[in-house]
This record gives C-alpha cells, sequence and structure tokens, in this order.
C-alpha cells in the first residue's frame, strides 16, 4: 500500500452550454503566448463530432495510452521503449499543427490604413505561424453545434464503433457538449513516453507537469497521450500542457476554468489512492473491469484505517479531512454518476464526467411525452440505444450497463425533485430502485444544482502544516496488512450497489457469502461455506 | 602559419566546444532543445530526418574507426591497408550517401515550407552552412581522393595529428602534408564544432540512453518551499515578490 492524494475533477455534462468561457479564460491565463497559438489546454468539443485535434480518439492511428501486450503487460500502444528510441528522429504518429487547426488572426491593420476605395476594405485572415494569407478552413470548435449531422456522422471515431444498426437508426439527432482538460491521469501515458524523463507527476497532488528546463524536444509525449493534452510549443521547441493551475490550487483557489464556467459544473475535490494498485489495475484484460478497477484503486476517506494511512504517508491534516468531504469522491465513489472518459485508454484519467441526461429527456419531450415521469424516463434510458451506447464508448468502453445505472440515478434525482417542488408526493420506491434513499437523493441533488462555491471546489491549500507531520509520526500505522479489505472505495461501491450478499442482501446466515453474479474476481473470501461451527464466513463479515 | 591552423585553431575550437557547453548548459536548460519543426510538416521529415541522422551516426563511427583507432592495433588483427582501405571506402561511401540524401531532403524541406523557413534563425542558417560544407568535403575525401585518385593513407598525417591534440603532444606539421581537400574539411569540422553549443546541435549530448532503464512514471515532490509562502488574497497587498523566473519564449512577436 503507498497511499497518495490526488486532485481529481468532475464536470456536469448536463450544466454545460457550451459557451467556451472556460476555453477562452484558460487560454488567456496560460497559452496566448508565440507557439502556442493552435494550443487549447481547455477545449470544449460537440459531441458527436470530430473532437479536437480531428479525430484524436483514433488510436489505431495516432498510438496514443497503454494496451495490453501479447503476454498480458501494460506497454504504450505506440511501441516499445526500444522501438520509441528508434524512431525519435522522425515520430511517426505525431499530429501537425493541420490536424489541430492553422492558427489565424485577421489584418486589421488594413481597415484602418486602406485608402479610400470604391470597395469596403476588408481584414483578410493571416495565419498566426507565417504571417501570411491564409484561408480558414478548420479550427478548435469548427463543428460545434453540428451534432451528429450528416457531413458530422462519419467523421467521429466514436460513432465508427456503435453497432451498425444503430447508425442507420440515427435519425434522431441529439448532442451534448464535452468540455476537456488533460486527466492527470494515475497511469499517465504521457510521462511513460517522454524519453528525458520531463514529465512527472506531482507526489503530494498528483498534478502532471512539464519540466520545462529538463524538456529536450522529443515530442514523444504529444502521441503518448491519448487525449492529446500535450501541445508542442513551436516557438521553444518544448513541450507544455494543462498544469491543473497549479500555481492557484496550491493557495487553495479553483482553476480558471472551473472559477469561470458558466455553468457551474465543475466540481474540484481530493481523493486518495493506493498508488501499488495502478499498475495493476490498469493492467485488466477485460476493457469493461477497467472503469470498477479504477474504482478499486480509490481508497474511502471514512475509514479510519485509510485515516491513521494517510497520516503515516505525510498527508497534511487539511488534506485527509478535504478528503472526506470531497464533492468529486461523493460524485465517483457515493453516488456512482460520475465516470472516467475513455477508460479504455489504460492511463487512469481523473477527470471525470456526469453523463448528460437531457438528449433523452428532450427526445421524450418532442414526442410528446412527460420526459420527467420516472416511468417515461427509466424507459427511455433502457429502450433508447444510440444515446446510451455512444455514451457507453465514451465513458465505460462500450460498457452500456454503468452508463445506464448513472443515468438511472440522475432521472430518478429529476422525478423525486419535481415532485418535491410541485409538492406532489415522493416516491421512495424511485430513490430506493437506484440503490439511494431520499435523503440521499436530496443530497446528491444539492451537490449538483445548487452547491456553493465552497461545496464544489474543496482544495486544500500547499501549505504544509509541520506540526500535524509530528503527531502524525506518534500515531504509526494501524492497518491490519496491505490492502486490507473495506479499505478501498470499492468496496463502499460495492456494498452500497448489491454487489456482494454482505449488505444484508443475502439469505438468513449466509450473510457473509459473495454474489456470484457480481463477483470481482478480487479474493476468494466468502467463496465457500463456513466451517460448521466457526463463523468465518469470510473476509467480509460484519 | 602551420601552428596558427593545425595547433591553435583546434585548440580554440575545443575550448569553445566544451566551456561552450558547460556555459550553455548551466544558463540555458530552457533553450536546451532540438527545437523540432514536425509540427509544421511531417512527411518530409520522416523521409529525411531519419535517413541524416542514421547516415551521420555511422560516419561518426567511421570516423571513430579512422582517426582514433592507430592504425598499428588494425594491423595487430590482421586487417591489412588495403583491406582497411576498402573496408572504409565502402562503408564510408553508403553511409555518406545515405546522410547526403537526408539532408537533401531537409534543406529542401527547410526552404519550401514556409513555416518551418520562418522558423530557421540566424545561427541555424550559418549551421547548416557548416554542416553542408563539413559533409561536402568529407564526401570529396572519401569518394573523390580515395576513390578517383587513388588511396590516400590518412591514417599516417590526419589521424596521428588529431590524436597527439589529445595526448598533449602535438604535431601540427603532420597536418600541413595531407591534401587540401583534408584540410578543408578539418577547418571546416572546427568550425562547426566551435560553433555547436551555441546551436540546437546541443541536442546531440541529450540522447535519452536512461530512458531504456527507468520507471515509467516519474513521480516528484513539489518541495518544502511552499511552507512558508505567503498568500494574499485579492483584496490584501500582495506578499514580498520571490525572485521571478526568467521566462524567454522562442522569437518573440514577429
Ligand atoms: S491526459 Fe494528461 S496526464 Fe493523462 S496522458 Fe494526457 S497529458 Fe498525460
Ligand atoms: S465555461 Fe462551463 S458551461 Fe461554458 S463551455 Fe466551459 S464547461 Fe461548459
Amino acid at each position: 500500500m503507498k497511499l497518495m492524494a490526488q486532485l481529481a475533477m468532475v464536470m456536469n455534462l448536463d450544466k454545460c452550454i457550451g459557451c467556451h468561457t472556460c476555453s477562452v479564460t484558460c487560454k488567456q491565463a496560460w497559452t496566448n503566448r508565440g507557439g502556442m497559438e493552435y494550443a487549447w489546454f481547455n477545449n470544449v468539443e460537440t459531441r458527436p463530432g470530430q473532437g479536437y485535434p480531428r479525430q484524436y480518439q483514433d488510436q489505431d492511428r495516432w498510438k496514443g495510452g497503454w494496451t495490453l501486450n501479447k503476454r498480458g503487460r501494460l506497454t504504450l500502444r505506440s511501441g516499445s521503449r526500444f522501438k520509441r528510441l528508434l524512431n525519435i528522429f522522425a515520430n511517426p504518429d505525431l499530429p501537425t499543427v493541420d490536424d489541430y487547426y492553422q492558427p489565424w488572426t485577421y489584418d486589421y491593420e488594413n481597415l484602418l490604413s486602406a485608402p479610400a476605395m470604391d470597395t469596403i476594405p476588408t481584414a483578410r485572415p493571416k495565419s498566426l505561424i507565417t504571417g501570411e494569407d491564409t484561408a480558414v478552413t478548420w479550427g478548435a470548435n469548427w463543428d460545434d453545434d453540428l451534432g451528429g449531422g450528416p457531413a458530422q456522422i462519419g467523421r467521429d471515431p466514436l460513432l465508427a464503433r456503435v453497432s451498425r444498426q444503430v447508425k442507420l437508426e440515427f435519425q434522431q439527432t441529439f448532442m451534448f457538449y464535452l468540455p476537456r482538460i488533460c486527466e492527470h491521469c494515475l497511469n499517465p501515458s504521457c510521462a511513460a513516453s517522454c524519453p528525458s524523463g520531463a514529465i512527472y507527476k506531482r507526489s503530494e497532488d498528483g498534478i502532471v507537469l512539464v519540466d520545462q528546463d529538463r524538456c529536450r524536444g522529443w515530442r514523444q509525449c504529444v502521441t503518448g497521450c491519448p487525449y492529446k493534452k500535450i501541445y508542442f510549443n513551436h516557438r521553444t521547441g518544448k513541450a507544455e500542457k494543462c498544469t491543473f493551475c497549479y500555481p492557484r490550487v496550491e493557495v487553495g483557489i479553483p482553476t480558471v476554468c472551473s472559477e469561470t464556467c458558466v455553468g457551474r459544473l465543475r466540481y474540484l475535490g481530493v481523493l486518495l489512492y493506493d498508488a501499488d494498485a495502478v499498475l495493476a489495475a490498469a493492467s485488466t484484460p477485460h476493457e469493461h473491469d477497467l472503469y470498477p478497477a479504477q474504482l478499486g484503486v480509490f481508497l474511502n476517506p471514512h475509514d479510519p484505517r485509510v485515516v491513521a494511512e494517510a497520516e503515516r504517508a505525510g498527508v497534511p491534516g487539511d488534506w485527509i479531512e478535504a478528503a472526506a468531504v470531497s464533492p468529486v469522491y461523493r460524485l465517483i465513489v457515493d453516488y456512482q454518476v460520475a465516470l472516467p472518459l475513455h477508460p479504455e485508454y489504460r492511463t487512469m484519467p481523473m477527470v471525470w464526467y456526469v453523463p448528460p441526461l437531457s438528449p433523452m429527456v428532450d427526445a421524450l419531450t418532442q414526442t410528446g411525452h412527460d420526459g420527467e415521469a420516472a416511468g417515461n424516463l427509466f424507459g427511455a434510458i433502457e429502450s433508447m440505444r444510440i444515446p446510451v451506447e455512444y455514451l457507453a464508448e465514451l465513458f465505460t468502453a462500450g460498457d452500456v450497463a454503468p452508463v445506464r445505472a448513472a443515468l438511472r440515478r440522475l432521472a430518478a434525482m429529476r422525478t423525486h425533485m419535481r415532485a418535491v417542488n410541485l409538492g406532489e408526493p415522493t416516491q421512495p420506491a424511485v430513490a430506493a430502485s437506484v440503490g439511494l434513499s431520499t435523503r440521499e437523493i436530496e443530497a446528491m441533488y444539492r451537490l449538483l444544482a445548487i452547491a456553493k462555491y465552497e461545496e464544489r471546489y474543496v482544495i486544500p491549500s500547499a501549505a504544509v502544516s509541520q506540526a500535524h507531520r509530528l503527531d502524525a509520526l506518534a500515531t504509526g500505522c494501524s492497518l491490519n496488512g496491505d490492502g486490507g479489505p473495506g479499505m478501498t472505495a470499492f468496496d463502499a461501491v460495492a456494498e452500497k450497489f448489491h454487489l456482494t450478499d454482505t449488505n444484508g442482501a443475502g439469505p438468513n446466515g449466509k450473510n457473509g457469502r459473495i454474489n456470484l453474479l457480481n463477483w470481482d474476481g478480487r479474493n476468494i473470501d466468502g467463496l465457500f461455506p463456513a466451517r460448521a461451527g466457526t463463523n468465518e464466513g469470510g473476509g467480509r463479515a460484519e | 602559419m602551420t601552428t596558427w591552423l593545425w595547433l591553435i585553431v583546434p585548440y580554440v575550437a575545443f575550448t569553445s566546444f566544451v566551456v561552450g557547453h558547460i556555459w550553455r548548459y548551466r544558463h540555458d536548460q530552457f533553450g536546451w532543445t532540438t527545437r523540432s519543426s514536425q509540427l509544421y510538416e511531417s512527411r518530409l521529415l520522416r523521409l529525411g530526418s531519419p535517413l541524416f541522422h542514421f547516415g551521420l551516426l555511422a560516419v561518426l563511427g567511421g570516423h571513430v574507426l579512422g582517426i582514433a583507432v592507430p592504425a598499428s592495433w588494425t594491423d595487430a588483427v590482421g586487417i591489412s591497408e588495403s583491406g582497411y582501405h576498402l573496408i572504409s571506402v565502402s562503408m564510408g561511401t553508403l553511409s555518406g550517401l545515405v546522410c547526403v540524401a537526408g539532408l537533401v531532403i531537409l534543406l529542401y524541406r527547410r526552404i519550401t515550407v514556409t513555416a518551418v523557413r520562418q522558423a530557421t534563425t540566424r545561427v541555424d542558417k550559418l549551421m547548416y552552412v557548416l554542416l553542408v560544407a563539413a559533409i561536402g568535403t568529407g564526401m570529396l575525401n572519401t569518394v573523390g581522393v580515395n576513390l578517383l585518385q587513388g588511396d590516400y593513407n590518412y591514417r599516417a598525417t590526419v589521424s596521428p595529428w588529431f590524436r597527439g591534440l589529445f595526448t598533449l603532444s602535438p604535431e601540427p606539421g603532420l597536418m600541413a602534408k595531407a591534401p587540401t581537400s583534408f584540410q578543408v574539411h578539418a577547418l571546416v569540422v572546427l568550425a562547426l564544432l566551435a560553433l555547436w553549443p551555441y546551436t540546437r546541435l546541443v541536442h546531440v549530448f541529450s540522447a535519452p540512453l536512461g530512458y531504456l532503464t527507468r520507471p515509467y512514471v516519474v513521480y516528484r515532490s513539489r518541495g518544502d518551499h511552499l511552507a512558508a509562502r505567503p498568500y494574499a488574497r485579492a483584496w490584501e497587498p500582495p506578499p514580498p515578490a520571490r525572485p521571478a523566473p526568467i521566462v524567454r519564449m522562442g522569437r518573440g512577436p514577429r
């Protein structure tokens, strides 16, 4: 067990209005410099759509992220270390600026200085890279709001993967916005592909940074990152990336994109995780299991053993407290409504998304149904394959079950809150059917809908109080052993959503039994009946 | 004249090479980069760059063999003078041609692709002139002199002269006897060495061989400098400034 703290973000996609304020403020703060004209550390793309850079999700072409080799070991998709070194003189998988877009400005000067003429002077577009006249043919959000229109449908790499029937049925157009920043991954393939070792993950807060003094411009990281969130500064010859606004979060204030988000849909908080478990989780054989595997890496900050271990690992007291009230932990683990972006890249991303329910509500409303009635909504989530399969390609490697579960929880919240607001009788059964109590549903609603600044951004400052370290030393380790049962967030989740029979769901006398339907294959505790006379039902007996 | 050209000039070049690298390494980590232009154009680069670099590595290996290794050593392992020449001329020509092919593609690209041309600094241009001259005269020596005019045994003059510079028993007279084309090649290469640390050629010394053995993910602590750092809320006066890092941004706005 090697406990580490990570600053993570969750975005609630239902609330994104696609205003690009986050992108613009981020650009003003970080990339309005020569060499970075084409770079957007934060970009907002319309899905379905090509994304930025164009079709970056097509990893057969761009070779980003990790894959399992023949022996089941985790390797970079772009090849072994040796192969990467051989490719160092010319990276075969590097997007060029055309794959992003040719950045441009306009010749405004001409508007003022043109001599008197019969025609109105124009401001011609000029390339920001060469300064010459240019034709504007693409941009960072060129396909904004086009959604699944006919021109785009063939170009979205995700749509290429959903089933053919779904594509044929693509009459009910739907779209939503996907704001993206660097994922500050637990298993960053950008860092792993840097030949100079210039990209590092900060051990205190997990922020992934490029050491500008050690980067030598080998540009392997650009290929390594499957989200294409490393940008090569063509003036300085160094790689640059989203910094999670570390100078801001170090002093306890949110990132620029979060601070300025018009939809107030971003949440920042601390997660505790077991760094020793990351490699095994990222090597999970089946792609559908990667999302639960990543949940299994997070640690439950309410567990006293985790707290003790955190103290022993030198995590400052205010960080441990922040982890316990982390909005990010609540959305990811307690309510399980947030999902990772492309877990199949195996980088263990740490910016998660609450999938949008609105496309379904809208579709229902358009067809004359009550889009917020529980029955209708639940039915729609089951029957509307297009959005669900598409969302599954984004968030769960194509596994529709977790997406449906998250959407059902959001739907239950909508129905419940509508009843509350209209003064109608609420139906606790609706909440119960998604594994939440009405109180939890209301708490989730508060967090998702009306949470104030301090609840959305729980960021402990980086100033370390030395006094705390001293008492942590005296506490020592009270752990039963590495990875002891019950410590991971996954266990909390499993209990909550009936993955085991240990929560009273099992028949009498067999409470410690594992429910084989949901057995995660991690251990055999509870698989076998207890010996007569003992009460060793398994490691998870209450 | 002999002393000047073949004793003082080489030592000046070596000094510039060594001191320049140390100075640059200590003071300009931020500028130490390949400054790759692959972002602008990838197709030609993918063709030319590997040809050029691998060719050059082979050429370098040949030079080590021909200059650093005395003729007596190759004799000792039973390679005759004519045998050595056969190997060196054939391999040298081959790797030289690969290198030249790459260089031609890269130069074509640098001149014709606007973005790449504009990203070429003055020192880049000087470096390219010297590089072309060095490779050109080198090819002339290998192909022209050795092949067409018959063998010239540079291992009796050029090589001992070069080694003498390092063993601190210089014999400038040896080099004075060499054919003019060899002399020009030596001078061009010395100029290139002298210029080396001030160009992006420094990236040669960052060849990332450590990558083969280090762990995939690097963790680093952010350090304790934050412990005492005061933070002013927006409505408070700012804390005393820390020395600001020097920010350099390539060539600045046009
Ligand atoms: S998303 Fe960020 S941390 Fe993850 S691989 Fe890409 S650049 Fe690295
Ligand atoms: S500022 Fe917020 S609402 Fe606007 S595009 Fe960005 S994430 Fe969406």
